[in-house]
């Protein structure tokens, strides 16, 4: 275990690299560049706002915010599974020609996406400043769901991305799973339009609404998380987080067969 | 015997890959497969029993016909691959030279691909910077410094990769067949480069067709063949008598 952290260190110069690879690359050669960041979840909110707001207008204050804080999490959730999951299929090349923990690269992509949801989180900013929002010093408090959730991601990555590497079919089957996953958490509508039974359910066995509930109480109602989410929060991420870790150790020596 | 001064020491290892005619990676045929009872696979190895220990500063050779299985005990050295029977244990640090530039970023220009490079080979961005400017030299690239290396040659990419690696003074060096695509007088410069390291210490390991420049760098030679060794020992003795082999055939 002290060798594990050990060497993550030593190989940390080597996961910054990784990640401004991918934030370099990202936007390379397009003409406005990382301005996409932040525009690209701006004209997505527009256009959502438009069509769902007509929906939910009777019971959702400042639904733009409310939509864009939902969004940019589950936008995370969603990149940074994406991506992990072919992180090491994907790096195949340089896997089997040189000796890196293997790890690095599944958390190198997760990594790469919290940084991209940093730009998204400034796009919310503006959308806050714009609808007068009223600010807090609990909005700094919003590190805490973030960080659960991306404990939760690498580890859901790390297990995606082993399963991947014996059966490619994983990748094919996540993006209605994902899909689904978003039309099972308040992002659009609120959580009191879903009928009572589901509503329940939702609340209690998803764990990305303990994250988002979390994160609109500090930025959005200018209020603390209620912090029996936040304990619950943490135990599921540290939970997935050994779920992923666990699966990851148990293959990552026959990776090299399989790719 | 084994002190501190063995750097590499590959114990009775063996290599075993699955030859399945179809590779199963989707469920579906997993599970086809798995009622059929044909998971069964064909196995292959590609070392067998194949012993190598390897003292500081030593320069050994290894050689051997296409699919002898030199590359599989090379990656077995650097850690790539696990060995299913056997052990093997690696003192000090260590550049892999499996392919030259593995490690680059098509994409990405040479700067940035130096910098990513060191940092696969374990090194720190402030150590990459101070050897920055010796290895835009050595590579002789300093006027394509911001071209993206998918649009370099062949030859190109070998050296950029020759240099990174070699630069960072490793104390292990594998080098397995990269520098047949280099023009001649880069070769040189290689084998000169090789031979400072080797006289400050460096151990190499050194995979090439060409037995005179096994014999030129190398004081000892493995042969294998068909993942079993065949003879080890001096290099001259071992070069004559693989040369004698090939000729025959």
């Amino acid at each position: 275990m002290k060798e594990r952290v050990k060497s993550l260190f030593r190989y940390k110069n080597l996961l910054s690299q990784l990640v401004s690879r991918d934030i370099k690359l990202k936007y390379r050669r397009s003409f406005l560049g990382y301005v996409w960041s932040v525009l690209n979840p701006l004209l997505t909110m527009a256009v959502m706002t438009v069509v769902f707001s007509q929906m939910f207008k009777r019971n959702v204050e400042n639904y733009p915010v409310f939509l864009l804080s939902g969004n940019i999490l589950y936008s995370f959730l969603r990149e940074s599974t994406m991506h992990g999951i072919s992180s090491i299929t994907g790096n195949a090349a340089l896997l089997k020609k040189t000796y890196v923990p293997k790890y690095i690269f599944t958390l190198s992509k997760v990594t790469s996406d919290l940084v991209n949801l940093g730009f998204s989180f400034c796009a919310l900013l503006v959308v806050m400043l714009v609808t007068g929002v009223q600010f807090s010093w609990n909005i700094f408090l919003c590190i805490i769901p973030v960080l659960e959730l991306y404990v939760f991601c690498v580890g859901l990555s790390l297990f995606l991305a082993q399963a991947a590497v014996f059966f490619r079919d994983v990748q094919y089957i996540w993006n209605p799973i994902v899909l689904a996953w978003m039309y099972l958490t308040p992002i659009i509508y609120p959580l009191d339009a879903l009928p009572g039974k589901l509503a329940w359910l939702v609340s209690k066995l998803n764990p990305l609404y303990y994250y988002l509930e979390s994160f609109r109480d500090t930025v959005m109602y200018a209020q603390p998380p209620e912090w029996l989410l936040v304990w619950r929060g943490a135990l599921i991420a540290v939970l997935m987080l050994i779920i992923g870790l666990w699966s990851f150790a148990r293959t990552k020596d026959k990776f090299i067969l399989h790719i | 015997m084994s002190g501190n001064d063995t750097v590499v020491k590959v114990d009775h290892a063996t290599v075993r890959f699955n030859m399945a005619s179809v590779k199963v990676d989707n469920l579906k045929e997993y599970a086809i497969r798995l009622i059929k009872r044909q998971l069964m696979f064909k196995e292959f190895l590609a070392l067998q029993d194949v012993s190598l220990e390897v003292k500081k500063g030593e320069a050994w050779g290894i050689m051997g016909r296409n699919g002898s299985g030199k590359s599989t005990l090379l990656k077995l050295i650097c850690g790539i691959l696990s060995p299913y029977k056997g052990t093997v244990k690696v003192n000090g640090t260590i550049a892999p030279l499996i392919e030259l530039g593995a490690g680059f970023d098509g994409e990405l220009n040479a700067t940035e691909n130096i910098f990513l490079n060191g940092a696969l080979l374990g090194y720190s961005k402030k150590f990459m910077e101070s050897k920055f400017d010796e290895i835009v030299e050595f590579a002789e690239l300093r006027d394509f410094l911001e071209v993206p290396v998918k649009n370099y040659s062949s030859g190109m990419r070998a050296r950029l990769g020759f240099a990174v690696a070699t630069t960072v003074r490793p104390q292990l060096l594998v080098v397995d067949e990269v520098l047949a695509v280099g023009d001649y007088a880069f070769q040189q410069k290689c084998e000169a480069r090789m031979k400072d390291m080797l006289a400050k210490g460096t151990t190499l390991l050194y995979v090439s067709h060409s037995a005179n420049s096994v014999k030129n760098l190398c004081q000892k030679a493995l042969w294998i063949d068909k993942g079993k060794e065949v003879m080890h020992g001096d290099v001259q003795t071992v070069c004559s008598a693989y040369m004698a082999s090939m000729q025959k055939k």
